[in-house]
């Protein structure tokens, strides 16, 4: 089954082609399905190699897959490949199996949509971008698929692109992912340069056999940070994420949570080993990064009251999350989160787009409230989803924050009151969200006459197939965690799993203090969780307390602003100088050239009109008539 | 192994080279000769001869050897004798696709796109033109390709003056005296060439491959004759600072020049580059490579940001020329057999992309007889096959993987980075520009309720859909499948790189450098140790 690991990416890549081509007569609902179906059928084909993976043993585990030579020149060899192993099984599961609930999803959500079929088009594409990502060989397929989800992010993001923010936003979105861009390509021509190839088995090969050096490990681990740092929303580039929330929901929970945003989690974790052999400080930075980055975006998300700008920011945090865990060489504990995340967060974006669909289009929270009764699907699911975002046992994400935390625990332990300060903050403003969304009064019939609902407005619950993956993806939050339990070595399923991927970077903790003591740790993170969720109810729930949501982080410590006042002042003045110079300083100089010229040559200046006329035909004359002579000559 | 001459060549016995250059130059004769009252029949003929010599340039693609480094289909006679000039043409990997490039160009400019006027003498120019452009890129003689240099600048400038937009007098002009500027110099360089070769060689020859296997010149006589060479290519190209003549040209061009413009005329330069001063100049070249780095590399940004802040959509895709062509430039000196077959592979792509888009804002001029892009809003709206053509394109000119623009651009950056390292580090930020320039210019046209003006707009008409899927469907097959060409282009590329190697000496070998270990600043012995091991010997 693993030498069909190509399929995997064929079949979305089918259903796109077939969609291009007859998109538009299938229409509404079946370019849906059928979209759909495509999407399943790579999560089958995935299942299967899973366990046809599952029945080998170690490195047999790794299987490459070569379907054509793509960009081969002299010492240069870049082959369209695949590399079906634990790693990329694993994303694949969980890109097709979340991306089949969502395209499902969509199907409900877009409809009546004019572009109807169009969506599915742009799904299906993003589909098979992402799995080339996952699936590469090299750093060339991977990239591949990279700008190919970032393209599709784009086409996405603007998808309603007669409104002026949905462009702006998708633009933005791409144009920041390209400056991670040019890390990544850096990062490319750093390892061919140094290694020889592009392949991630001989980078890495490299870097454990010792013959990448530290400096140059440093180099390729920092550009391609830089890159994850654009498509994974980190700090300084995490601005576009937010924006992107101008695209239809299905699309925030595919792209911009479960699926796309993670990427530079995995080619972190991919490239494991060289990280492995930077210098220190590498990975550190990495670290703090991911820790700022976490911390930075939940202060912002407990101030927003755009239900899926919270969701925005919180899944800007939950990266910076899975970065720290990077950072600290906790691989796995990044992986773990990176899926029990995607199923929390996609199952919170759904179910907020499910709200949205039965508010007609409201996306504020402030005008919301006592949904639960109206959407008890909804809202259950969703509150399973933050029973699981805010770290509340048993529920998935417990699991996986709890092993991150303790990996930089033993790490270094000012991080650690960072990922603390910031699990607290989750608790805190999921629970808000919960409280303003599902419980109190309700504060939509206020506004019913702005929806333009007659007489009485009232939100609905959302149609079965949209309600499906809800309760899907509310399961996988529950059980999630068991992909890996904290207590005995047995319950490690996820670790000796991704073993073989991680051997060389993984972090080795037994015999620390934090080890010794997980289940203190344990301990401390469930108060946290509880003490965040008791001071949101106070505040929001109860009111006992004043809400605390100052200017400053409603509108994001006003970086964004920032940024943007930079690239409209300072940056465009520049930009315009330029263009300036060009017309009037380099092309300037060209026609005071031709003007000197003119004013010193009087009989030049007399002829001017027909001067170049008459030179071109004299030219034109002469050419002939050597042609003529040659011809004549070669005859002769 | 320049030398293979018809030894290594083709079986072919009939003279395909030759024939490609007759065909259309005799087509434009024929062309003008037509009757004024039947303007079908002069289509006709045009369309019979720029088809024929597409044909002729398949078949030549399919008869190309692809191993072979040496140049192919040669054909030889001496013309004047007395001074060694010659009619010496021959196609190596290197000048092969700009030869395919430009015949079937030509016959999809004069299908699709029609003058507003005067039918006859615009479709007699435009077959001149490819008689020109054809007979440039198989040249192995100077004198000859100078001669065919200089040809090409007549119709072209007849084209932008005769069927142009208000300022075509004033860039036909420009465009005429900037090029025949550096003409001048390339004509004393190519006279001053032949006559010192004459001290090592014996005898004066203006034939290319006999004065850059045989010749031997003093580095300082080398380094001139370069330099004569060089601004007669830099002004064609255009590198910066000499490229303002460029978004004149393009613009006020009728659409159909500014296809044939962008398509294969500016490859002239960057193809000279390769021809005539790297083959014959090797140790200059290597001379002026951080002088020519370096201007490429401005080129990028510079042509980036101005093409950023243009207001007119044309001029806007002449300064990305501008930025793209600066690639190209950067792999040409860079020496590595990845760079230059990225070059040469660009020279192709931006051929196809700047073509297209050309074509594209030709049509949006056509419908709305503007190229304003504040006068152009929501067209994605109204026309939206219209606008996903204009999308594959866009997308193929900022780079995306999977379509041919990232190809060449990425085996520029990459074969260059060995020898090129910080040159490539900033240039590589010019993919970050190309993002921004097209997708602002798009999301102002493109997205957005169409106002009153723009409501009306027509959606892509069949014709049009077909002569766009010409540009569309290489975009898409070079972008996936670009082996066929790379394997092509690399051997003559290889050899070239090779030329310049030994005939430079002094230990300058890019071609090892290439994939050699990074220089190490803080590096222990055990790493020095394992520097071997690193490179893995190409």
């Amino acid at each position: 089954m693993l030498d069909v690991v190509w399929l995997i990416p064929a079949l979305p890549l089918a259903g796109f082609l077939l969609l291009v081509l007859f998109g538009r007569r299938l229409n509404e609902p079946r370019a849906g399905y059928l979209a759909a179906a495509t999407c399943g059928g790579a999560f089958v084909v995935t299942v299967l190699a899973f366990f046809d993976m599952l029945s080998k043993s170690g490195q047999q585990r790794s299987h490459v897959v070569e379907v054509f030579s793509w960009i081969p020149v002299g010492s240069l060899e870049v082959k369209m490949a695949f590399l079906a192993d634990p790693l990329s099984i694993t994303m694949a599961l969980f890109v097709t199996g979340i991306g089949t609930l969502i395209h499902l999803y969509a199907v409900g959500y877009m409809h009546g949509d004019p572009k109807f079929s169009k969506f599915f088009i742009y799904l299906n594409l993003f589909a098979f971008s992402m799995l080339m990502l996952v699936l590469g060989e090299n750093l060339l397929v991977t990239f591949l698929g990279w700008e190919g989800v970032g393209t599709c992010s784009y086409f996405l993001i603007s998808f309603w692109h007669t409104r002026e923010s949905a462009a702006t936003a998708g633009k933005k979105a791409f144009v920041t992912n390209r400056v991670g861009d040019w890390g990544v390509m850096t990062a490319m021509f750093l390892a061919f340069a140094s290694v020889g190839t592009l392949s991630y088995k001989g980078i890495n090969d490299a870097a454990i056999g010792g013959s990448l050096s530290h400096v140059t490990a440093t180099a390729i681990a920092l550009m391609l940070f830089i890159g994850a740092c654009g498509k994974s929303a980190q700090l300084p580039l995490y601005i576009w994420l937010p924006d992107a929330m101008e695209g239809p929901t299905p699309v925030s929970a595919l792209i911009h949570a479960a699926t796309m945003v993670t990427a530079g989690v995995f080619l972190m974790t991919r490239m494991n080993p060289v990280i492995h052999e930077a210098y220190t400080w590498a990975p550190m930075i990495i670290a703090v990064v991911g820790a700022a980055t976490a911390l930075f975006a939940a202060t912002i998300a407990v101030a927003q009251n755009d239900v899926k700008k919270v969701l925005a920011y919180s899944t800007v945090s939950q990266l910076g999350y899975m970065f720290l865990a990077v950072g600290s060489g906790a691989y796995i504990a990044a992986i773990f989160h990176m899926i029990t995340h995607a199923f929390f967060k996609a199952l919170l974006f759904l179910g907020s787009g499910s709200v949205i669909h039965g508010m007609h289009h409201e996306q504020d929270m402030r005008r919301m409230g006592a949904l639960r009764k109206l959407m008890p699907v909804t809202a259950v699911t969703f509150i399973v989803g933050w029973l699981a975002i805010a770290g509340v046992p048993p529920f998935a994400g417990f699991w996986s924050k709890d092993e991150i935390l303790l990996y930089v625990y033993a790490n270094n332990r000012g991080l650690y009151v960072v990922g603390l300060v910031t699990a607290l903050l989750t608790a805190y403003y999921m629970t808000r969200q919960v409280i303003m969304v599902f419980f109190g009064e309700a504060r939509w019939n206020d506004h019913s006459e702005e929806h333009g609902a007659h007489g009485d407005f009232k939100p609905h619950e959302s149609p079965r197939i949209m309600l499906l993956p809800l309760v899907v993806l509310a399961g996988l939050s529950i059980v999630g965690g068991a992909l890996q339990l904290p207590f005995t070595k047995d319950l490690h399923f996820l670790e000796k799993w991704l073993e073989p991927v991680v051997e060389h970077g993984e972090a080795y903790i037994k015999g620390s203090w934090a080890y010794d003591n997980k289940y203190l740790l344990m301990g401390v993170a469930i108060v946290v969780a509880v003490a965040g969720i008791v001071v949101a109810v106070g505040v929001y729930d109860k009111k006992k307390l004043k809400a605390v949501e100052p200017e400053i982080l409603a509108n994001g410590w006003f970086y964004d602003r920032l940024v943007s006042n930079f690239m409209g002042g300072p940056g465009r003045r520049a930009f315009d100088a330029v263009a300036w110079a060009d017309a009037n300083v380099v092309d300037g100089a060209v026609r005071g050239t031709g003007v000197a010229v003119r004013s010193t040559s009087g009989i030049v200046r007399k002829l001017q009109s027909g001067f170049v006329r008459a030179y071109a035909a004299v030219i034109a004359l002469a050419v002939l008539l050597m042609l003529v002579w040659f011809v004549y000559r070669g005859i002769a | 192994m320049f030398a293979a001459q018809a030894a290594g060549g083709s079986a072919l016995s009939f003279p395909i080279l030759t024939t490609l250059v007759l065909v259309p130059a005799l087509g434009g004769i024929l062309t003008i000769l037509t009757s004024n009252r039947r303007p079908e029949s002069t289509k006709f003929v045009a369309l019979v001869a720029s088809t024929v010599t597409a044909g002729l340039s398949i078949w030549l693609l399919s008869s190309f050897e692809t191993a072979d480094a040496g140049f192919q289909f040669v054909s030889q006679h001496p013309w004047i004798r007395d001074w060694g000039i010659g009619w010496h043409v021959g196609v190596d990997g290197i000048s092969l696709f700009l030869v395919v490039l430009t015949g079937l160009l030509f016959p999809l400019v004069i299908a699709g796109i029609d003058p507003h006027h005067d039918h006859k003498r615009y479709l007699g120019w435009m077959l001149v033109l490819e008689a020109g452009v054809m007979g440039s890129f198989i040249s192995l003689d100077l004198f000859l390709f100078f001669l065919f240099f200089e040809i090409v600048l007549v119709p072209m400038y007849f084209l932008i003056g005769g069927w142009g937009y208000d300022q075509r007098v004033y860039a036909a002009t420009k465009f005429f005296l900037y090029t025949m500027f550096g003409s001048a110099f390339m004509l004393v360089g190519i006279v001053a060439t032949a006559v010192l070769a004459k001290n090592s060689l014996g005898y004066v020859t203006f034939d290319l491959v006999q004065l850059a296997e045989g010749a031997e010149f003093a580095a300082s006589s080398g380094r001139w004759l370069f330099m004569a060479f060089a601004i007669a290519f830099a002004v064609k190209v255009p590198l910066f600072p000499l490229h303002t003549w460029l978004p004149d040209a393009h613009t006020q061009a009728p659409t159909g020049g500014s296809v044939i413009l962008a398509g294969v005329l500016l490859k002239l330069g960057t193809y000279g580059f390769l021809r005539f001063g790297l083959y014959l100049f090797p140790e200059a070249s290597v001379w002026v490579r951080p002088l020519f780095l370096t201007l490429a590399v401005i080129g990028i940004l510079w042509g980036a940001i101005a093409a950023t802040m243009q207001k007119d959509l044309k001029r806007l895709v002449a300064y990305s020329s501008v930025a793209h062509l600066g690639f190209i430039v950067l792999g040409t000196f860079a020496f590595t057999s990845q760079a230059l077959t990225g070059s040469v592979m660009q020279m192709v792509n931006h051929g196809i992309s700047t073509g297209a888009l050309f074509l594209l804002v030709g049509m949006i001029y056509e419908r709305r007889q503007t190229r304003e892009i504040s006068q152009l809003t929501g067209l994605q709206a109204v026309a939206p096959i219209f606008a996903a053509a204009f999308m594959v394109v866009m997308l193929s000119s900022i780079g995306v993987p999977g379509l041919n623009g990232f190809v060449g651009e990425f085996l520029i950056l990459i074969g260059s980075f060995g020898n090129a390292r910080w040159w490539v580090v900033i240039g590589a930020t010019g993919v970050i520009l190309a993002a921004l320039y097209l997708l602002w210019a798009y999301q102002r046209v493109f997205h957005g309720e169409p106002d009153e003006d723009n409501k009306s707009f027509a959606e892509l008409r069949p014709r049009e859909g077909i002569l766009l899927l010409s540009f569309i469907a290489p975009i898409i097959l070079m972008g996936v499948f670009p082996k066929p060409m790379l394997e092509r282009i690399e051997p003559s590329v290889k050899a070239l790189v090779a030329h310049v190697e030994t005939n430079v000496g002094r230990g300058f070998e890019f071609e090892k450098k290439d994939i050699a270990p990074v220089v190490h600043s803080g590096t222990n012995p055990s790493e020095t140790e394992n520097k071997d091991d690193e490179g893995h010997g190409g």
